[in-house]
Formats: structure tokens, C-alpha cells, sequence
């Protein structure tokens, strides 16, 4: 990525979806594993979560959704949410709300003894 | 002197200029992609808008509410943090990445063949510990596959001799090797959790190098069918090195974004990533509205999303280590705002 502020800071801030600040992972996941355009990608994860395509970029309306959800939140000094889902706990339940397969949390299950691989209404297994 | 306006060039540094100058290039850039790609110019409105992004003197810009897109990241972490877990962790939560991208100081598909074990692991941990989705990166880097860095004969040594059967013969074995080291790695980083692969500078070495990537993506595709791939190019078009190369009967070589497309989404691509390269002697306006009218195209035909790249010296951000943030800003808007691309 090179010098942080001059790049990834740089293209957050003036055309980023905020990453999991807001629903950029979320859409991102369906760009990667589904092939989806933005526009595409932004109306599957706005229907699935019940929110416009404008609150996908709106941290503090995502804040709380991703908190009722348990779909993982940002953790600074005073906010750890250590009681809350978060990193693999948090992909079972956006692998659930989205529909989809993910990889990591298959074979997390598979691995741990959980039960059988996730089947998608959205379409086949990770992987 | 009202229309005095800072700009940027290519190479980074700050200049002056006037409304009218950056007009030119900006009219100018277009003008240069449309005799070198054959592609459409960009219309007025969209030449306004560019003049418009330019001509300010904000210190930074970026696009309307609403019209955000997903970055990917590729070589997230900056090594400076003591491991590259916690890089994952500081691009997620401090940076806002969308996706990240695990990835190896030797980036080279050949190179991690030998540390796939090593390499894997990280992954699953990594996988543990994040949110976002993260895809594994390196090159197909289909010259390390030649001498004296590989066993297959050099096939830019044998080219000037005149040997050119021998030169194709070499590059077609050469890739043979590199789609099975892409694959080897690829079933690695499944098994360990990856939500995507990602094939970096593909085309480097020219047409060979990006057939070499293309038929190992077609097969971990079929392998795999909901792992992510992204191909990012190495450069604006694919260079001849073989010069006869076909992928599903299109010639490799000469391809420009709107093609390079096309056969990375027939391959089973789900993200490509076009690359237009800096010229650093003009503007960073003439340098944008050039890569905006190579990959508008790109963007309006193809089936699935257009990462552009713009790291250093690629996609119109100046060609420097610290790129300034009025340039990149500018950048970012003018890409998304005039290609409608789906990220960078």
C-alpha cells in the first residue's frame, strides 16, 4: 500500500465505505465471492440487513445495526465490546445474515466439530 | 492573478498554473487515450467535471454521500507495526480497509510455493482474528521462471539472437509451471480460510504471463467456486513478449482494459483491476483524464467490478513514495466519479 496516510488514508477518506466503520466489508464480500457490481452489491447487503444504500455508509446508523445484528463493530479505547461478537465470532453471523458461505468460518466449523458446511440460498459452499 | 491555481505533476511536484492550462491537458489527455486505445473521449460534461476537480484549491476532495465504493487493499500493512496480524488489525480498525490482503515481502506465486506452509498459517490465524474479508496476494511473475532465476531458457536473451520459436517455445513452459504454482498455492490458502486469491501485475512479463494467469484461474475456479479472485494488471495493455498467445480465441497481446476484461470475468475472475501508468513529465489532470477514458470503457462493459489500481505511478497518483493527499483525493473522486468503477 505504500505511505499510509498518503494512500489508503487518502482514498478512505475521499471514496471509501468505511470498511466495518460502516458496511464496506459487507458488500466487499459480496463483490469477492459473488462477482456482484457495487450497485448490485449495495442493494443485496441494504436488503438483507433492512437498512437504505445510503446507511451502508453511515457509521452511525451501522453502528447500531451491526450491534443488533452482532455483525462485529470497531473497537476503541472506551468501546471493546468484549461481551459482543466480534472477528471469527462475528463472520458466523454475517456468513447467516448475508446468505453466504465464508470460507473461514466453514472450516472453522468443520474443524471445531459444529455440524455440517453452511448451504446458501445465494448459491452453493465456500471455497 | 485570480486564476493562478496549485496543481500537480506527475512526478508529485506542486506547480502553478492557470484554469486554461489545465484545460488543455485535461482536453489533451483524452485525446491521446482515445489514438492509443481506440476507445470513446470522454464527453463535455465529464471534461467540466474534471476542470471543475482540478481548478479547486482545496486541500482535499472527495466524492458525494451515496457514491462511496469498496477499496481492496491489495498489500495491506506497511511492516512497521512487528507482525503482519497486527497490520491486518490496524488496516481494519484504523483505516478503514474494506478488504485486506495478506500478502509476502517476496510477491511472487513461484517464491511462496516454497513457504506455502508457513504462509497458510498466518492466513488461519489471521482469518481467527479479523472481520473484514482478507484474500491472499503475490505475482504471477512469469520471468522468474527463466534463467538464471529458473530452469527454462531466457526468452529476452533468445529474442534478440533471432531465435524466436525457441523464445515462444520458453514462454510457454515457463507458464505451464507458474499455473501450477498459482494452483498449489491456491489449494493451500482455502484449506487455510482465505475468502479470495488475488493474482497481482498480471501480465508483467507480458502474454505469456497473462495466459499463464488466466488458465490457472479457470482452473481454481472450477475447484473453487465461491472464492474470490481479482487480477490486476501490470500495465495499460498486454504486451506482445510471445505476440501470438490466444485466450478463448482473442489475441492476448495488444489488449487494452475493455478486453483485458473480458477475459478475466471468462476465466472466472470475480474483481479485475485495471492499471493505466503515469506519465510524470504531465499533469496529474492530464495524467486522470487519460485513465479515465482507458478504463470508462472497461467499467461500462464489463460483468463484474473494476478495482482500478492506484497505488504510486499508476491509475493518475503521482509517481512518488508519499503521494500528497490533494492529488490522491483528486485522483479517487475524478476515477469514481467519472468511470462509475465499482473500487479501487
Amino acid at each position: 500500500m505504500g505511505d499510509p496516510v498518503g494512500m489508503s488514508l487518502a482514498h478512505t477518506l475521499a471514496s471509501g465505505m468505511g470498511g466495518m466503520r460502516a458496511a464496506g466489508d459487507l458488500v466487499a464480500r459480496m463483490q469477492m465471492t459473488r462477482g456482484m457490481r457495487l450497485s448490485e452489491a449495495k442493494e443485496y447487503v441494504a436488503g438483507r440487513l433492512g437498512v437504505s444504500t445510503l446507511d451502508l455508509v453511515d457509521p452511525v446508523v451501522m453502528h447500531d445495526v451491526r450491534a443488533e445484528l452482532g455483525l462485529g463493530r470497531i473497537t476503541v479505547q472506551e468501546l471493546t465490546y468484549a461481551d459482543q461478537p466480534y472477528a471469527i465470532e462475528a463472520k458466523f453471523r454475517i456468513s447467516e445474515v448475508l446468505d453466504i458461505p465464508i470460507n473461514s468460518v466453514e472450516r472453522f466449523a468443520a474443524r471445531a466439530g459444529l455440524g455440517a458446511p453452511r448451504v446458501s440460498a445465494a448459491g452453493g459452499a465456500a471455497g | 492573478m485570480d486564476d493562478r491555481i496549485l496543481t500537480r505533476m506527475g512526478d508529485g511536484s506542486l506547480v502553478e498554473t492557470t484554469r486554461a492550462q489545465l484545460r488543455a491537458d485535461i482536453e489533451d489527455g483524452t485525446q491521446q487515450a482515445v489514438r492509443r486505445a481506440k476507445v470513446p473521449p470522454l464527453e463535455q460534461g465529464e471534461l467540466d467535471h474534471l476542470e471543475d476537480i482540478f481548478c479547486s484549491n482545496a486541500r482535499f476532495t472527495g466524492v458525494d454521500l451515496g457514491d462511496e465504493v469498496i477499496l481492496s487493499y491489495d498489500g495491506s500493512g506497511n511492516a512497521d507495526l512487528g507482525s503482519r496480524m497486527t497490520e491486518m488489525l490496524a488496516y481494519q480498525t484504523h483505516q478503514g480497509a474494506d478488504m485486506l490482503e495478506l500478502w509476502h515481502i517476496d510477491y511472487s506465486y513461484k517464491a511462496i510455493k516454497t513457504i506455502l506452509s508457513f504462509e497458510a498459517h498466518e492466513m488461519k490465524m489471521s482469518q481467527l482474528n479479523l472481520t473484514v474479508p482478507m484474500q491472499y496476494g503475490a505475482m504471477p511473475d512469469l520471468g522468474r521462471y527463466s534463467k538464471p532465476d529458473g530452469p527454462i531458457p531466457n526468452w529476452s536473451e533468445l529474442m534478440p539472437l533471432g531465435r524466436i520459436e525457441e523464445a515462444r517455445a520458453a514462454q510457454l513452459e515457463a507458464g505451464e509451471m507458474a499455473t501450477h504454482d498459482m494452483l498449489f498455492v491456491a489449494d493451500g490458502m482455502v484449506e487455510a480460510g482465505t475468502d479470495g486469491l488475488d493474482f497481482d501485475t498480471a501480465g508483467a512479463a507480458g502474454d505469456g504471463d497473462f495466459l499463464a494467469t488466466l488458465n490457472a484461474v479457470e482452473k481454481i475456479r472450477a475447484k473453487h467456486p465461491h472464492v474470490g479472485i481479482e487480477i490486476g494488471m501490470a500495465s495499460e495493455f498486454v504486451l506482445g513478449m510471445h505476440g501470438e498467445l490466444e485466450y478463448r480465441g482473442e489475441r492476448l497481446a495488444g489488449m487494452w482494459p475493455h478486453q483485458q476484461v473480458k477475459a478475466v470475468a471468462a476465466a472466472g475472475g470475480t474483481i479485475f483491476g485495471p492499471a493505466v501508468n503515469v506519465n510524470t513529465r504531465k499533469s496529474v489532470a492530464w495524467n486522470v483524464s487519460r485513465a479515465c477514458t482507458l478504463v470508462k470503457r472497461c467499467c461500462e462493459e464489463s460483468t463484474i467490478p473494476v478495482h482500478m489500481n492506484v497505488g504510486m505511478g499508476v491509475g493518475g497518483v503521482p509517481m512518488t513514495a508519499y503521494p500528497p493527499v490533494d492529488a490522491v483525493s483528486r485522483v479517487s473522486k475524478a476515477l469514481v466519479d467519472v468511470t462509475r468503477m465499482d473500487g479501487l
